[in-house]
């Protein structure tokens, strides 16, 4: 009884942690006026509006969601023949691109940054949006790669083998048997490089940060000028995607899966 | 479809474009900005093509040396603060229903994909004067007037114990939940409490999954770049701050790139020694 309540308590606490700022900043952002209060000053939801109203918020949105949606589409697009072919081909030397897929993502993010930013500057294409995007991709290009593999590691190969014997050749396999199969790790994967590139700022900094602005470029520029609750709002509004999608892939996929829980052995 | 070997050069179709993609857009620019650290500073743009050392000769300063160990010691303290926390956490999930556990990863994940701006921001409200945790305490009794709690060294910890956190519950993870629960039943039978059995029986059975998870923890700390800078003190400022301080305020970007090298080459070391520690873990 009491270790159950110890448990509880514990649980209790690590929530409250991870949830008091979150907290904070979602009463701030309900402010009437352009105070930094909390409790709050009166009830208002206008600092999420001018999230859509205020033209230069507005651009920030457009140009972090655009960002986002090209950088996981590209890093999909590495991630999927790579991962397929790893699972397909026994090529142990072909690891390397493996290796190579995660290296960005257990390194310190900022000599990703500075990597960019030298190449980018050396090629001459210093400050073009488009680099952010391929930037991001690979900066990602881990988290399809990760749920893709996990994805392939799941199929029954015999199924595959069954398609194959009955005439099918690789082409249509991999379009009726294989795509089929791992769609749902597809889907995770853009899900989860689309959510980190959306909230992502060293590497968008030091790729386009003089030319363009992503919001979690804006949020930090407004937050050297001094603070304004729209700060606040497009925080919550943040944590209100990342929250949506990762609950879609636990609707939807097995999320205890993705994240290295075996997936019927245990409870 | 069994596994086979590549027969013909069109077998190796697929892997073109991933190749192609990370050789010239993360193998280049890794090049490219070792190269850069050997080249000197062009007021007038970005960096000059030369080959000097003088990059590398700031390293031996005083001031070089301080942020060093600074970074350092942060990182270790974090990354205790982290698997302390999170150990006995992840245990205890791992045992919860699939769906409190469920529940538990998608606000975890949610947590661990916030900006570094949006971290740093929202601590600097709870941290502050007028909207934040000492108003509750001054209503509470605790105290006499709400004060800010920042800029200072606790703020810099607690943001960066509050950025980690979710990422070491998850590395924890797979290893806790794939642990043999057979274990923890003899012990159990044995007579062992729950807390004996876990301090005696479960932590020593992990203690590689333990170390491992301590160097990955503190790897991802060292590149904590945002938080430093603002919820402390310029002397508490890390390699990472300092890297992105010289790159873009200071446009010192070969100095930056000689001091990203040092930083890759400290963290492959450790990430190298992490995976030692895990092969052992596997062979025992």
């Amino acid at each position: 009884m009491t270790e159950r309540l110890l448990r509880r308590f514990y649980f209790f606490l690590v929530g409250l942690f991870l949830a008091a700022p979150l907290i904070v900043v979602a009463g701030v952002s309900v402010n009437e006026k352009q105070d930094l209060a909390f409790p709050p000053k009166g009830f208002s939801l206008d600092w999420y509006a001018e999230i859509f109203v205020n033209p230069e918020w507005r651009k920030a949105l457009v140009a972090s969601i655009l960002l986002a949606l090209s950088a996981a589409a590209i890093a999909v697009a590495i991630a999927l023949p790579l991962a397929w072919f790893l699972w397909r081909r026994i090529a142990p030397w072909a690891n390397i691109f493996q290796l190579l897929g995660v290296a960005p993502f257990i390194l310190p993010p900022v000599i990703t940054a500075l990597g960019f930013l030298t190449f980018w500057a050396n090629a001459g294409f210093y400050g073009q949006p488009w680099t952010a995007a391929i930037s991001h991709a690979i900066f990602f290009v881990t988290l399809p790669l990760v749920t893709l593999s996990l994805g392939f590691a799941s199929i029954d190969r015999s199924l595959v083998e069954a398609a194959s014997t009955m005439g099918a050749d690789d082409r249509t396999v991999l379009k009726t048997v294989v795509l089929p199969l791992i769609l749902p790790y597809l889907v995770s994967g853009y899900a989860f490089a689309f959510v980190l590139s959306l909230n992502e700022y060293i590497v968008a900094y030091m790729t386009v940060g003089f030319t363009m602005e992503t919001l979690p470029i804006k949020i930090f520029n407004a937050l050297r000028y001094g603070y304004t609750p729209t700060m606040a709002s497009v925080s919550v509004f943040f944590v209100a995607i990342a929250a949506l999608v990762f609950g879609l892939i636990a609707r939807f996929g097995d999320i205890r899966r993705l994240l290295g829980a075996m997936s019927s052995d245990s409870n | 479809m069994r596994r086979e070997p590549p027969r013909s050069l069109a077998d190796y179709t697929p892997l073109v474009f991933p190749a192609l993609m990370l050789t010239v857009f993360f193998v280049i620019p890794f090049s490219t900005m070792i190269m850069v650290s050997f080249f000197r500073r062009d007021p007038a743009g970005f960096f000059k093509p030369d080959f000097v050392v003088d990059n590398y000769a700031r390293f031996l300063s005083l001031f070089f040396g301080n942020v060093l160990g600074f970074s350092l010691m942060l990182a270790i303290i974090v990354a205790l603060c982290c698997v302390a926390i999170a150990f006995p956490f992840t245990y205890l999930l791992t045992k919860q229903s699939r769906k409190v556990q469920t529940v538990w990863l998608v606000c975890l994940l949610s947590v661990l994909s916030l900006s570094e701006v949006i971290i740093g921001f929202a601590w600097s409200t709870l941290f502050s004067r007028t909207a934040g945790i000492t108003n509750l305490f001054v209503w509470l009794g605790l105290m006499t007037e709400p004060q800010a709690l920042l800029p200072g060294f606790g703020a810099v910890l607690t943001g960066m114990v509050y950025q980690a956190l979710p990422y070491t519950i998850l590395v924890l993870y797979p290893a806790l939940v794939r642990l043999d629960p057979t274990l923890l039943e003899a012990a159990r039978t044995l007579g062992a409490s729950p807390i004996r059995a876990f301090l005696n029986v479960v932590v020593p059975a992990l203690r590689n999954t333990i170390v491992a998870t301590l160097i990955m923890v503190f790897v991802f700390a060292l590149g904590s770049y945002l938080l430093p800078q603002i919820l402390g003190r310029p002397q508490h400022w890390t390699l990472s701050v300092l890297i992105t301080d010289q790159a873009i305020y200071q446009s010192n970007i070969p100095f930056a790139a000689a001091m990203a090298v040092f930083l890759v080459l400290m963290s492959l070391a450790l990430v190298g020694l992490t995976l030692l520690v895990g092969r052992r873990e596997n062979a025992g």
